[in-house]
């Protein structure tokens, strides 16, 4: 930025005087300097008004937060008999409400189940019995089967894991864990 | 040129100072809503993940942010009336 001035007008973007500019800026002047400064600063009020709606997100963050700790937990629900579920197989069923979670049987013992949604871009994930692994296919993401921890690919969060209980033959989820 | 009544006496401003004061809020400005965004998306992952332990004091220390944002446009406001 230079303080010369011809005219009373600054002198153009490549710094040559006023005068010696092609004419149709010696017509239509725009006083550069000027026009950088309002540039500037309208661009600092519009990072101001996106603080303020930084803030307006972490307010609705707590909101959400609040209704789901009103929700509280959820209720128990039946979802299967021990044996819809052969050994090496999985079905899926809904809990809470109409979240798709998925019921996997790794071996005679073991029950387990899911969120059903990849935690990258909520895709349903499929058991991979042989290699003991859950796997995404929109991105190739990859969970441990045992622990529903993210293995590779894009999911950088676990799959929420639904607690499971046995009584007689027939299997309850009764809560669902958000993990980190 | 402009006044301003920043400081002892009413001293007239050039506008190459006033750009430099701008660019200076700028920086501030900008290093504090990049820590806004940091600290919203911290906050979003701590509370998919169940986490909400974090929730109230990221969203006080985005406040502060505000805040201070806010002192400075107030600056700005000032810096433009002269």
């Amino acid at each position: 930025m230079t303080a010369i001035k011809y005219n009373g007008l600054s002198p153009g973007p490549d710094g040559r005087p006023h005068k010696m500019q092609p004419r149709w800026r010696q017509d239509f002047p725009i006083d550069t300097p000027q026009d950088n400064y309002i540039a500037r600063r309208d661009f600092t009020k519009f990072m101001i008004l996106t603080s303020g709606a930084f803030v307006v997100g972490q307010l609705w963050i707590a909101l959400h937060n609040h209704f789901r700790k009103r929700r509280g937990k959820p209720p128990e629900k039946a979802i299967a008999a021990v044996q819809d579920v052969a050994v090496g197989g999985a079905m899926g069923f809904r809990y809470p409400d109409r979240q798709l979670c998925m019921l996997i049987r790794p071996d005679q013992d073991i029950f387990l189940a899911y969120g059903n949604k990849c935690t990258h871009l909520h895709c349903p994930v499929r058991p991979m019995f042989s290699e003991n692994k859950l796997q995404c296919p929109c991105h190739n993401g990859y969970f441990d089967l045992q622990t529903g921890r993210p293995l590779a690919g894009p999911p950088r969060l676990p799959l929420p894991r639904i607690s499971l209980e046995i009584r007689g033959d027939v299997l309850y989820a009764t809560g669902v864990e958000l993990r980190t | 040129m402009i006044r301003t009544n920043f400081g002892a006496g009413s001293r007239p401003l050039p506008r190459r100072r006033r750009t430099t004061i701008v660019y200076g809020i700028l920086c501030f400005v900008l290093t504090l809503v990049i820590v806004q965004l940091w600290l919203l998306t911290a906050t979003m992952s701590a509370y998919l993940g169940g986490d909400d332990s974090v929730i109230w004091p990221a969203a006080f220390a985005s406040l502060v942010c505000l805040g201070l944002n806010l002192g400075l446009l107030r600056y700005l406001i000032a810096l433009e009336r002269g």
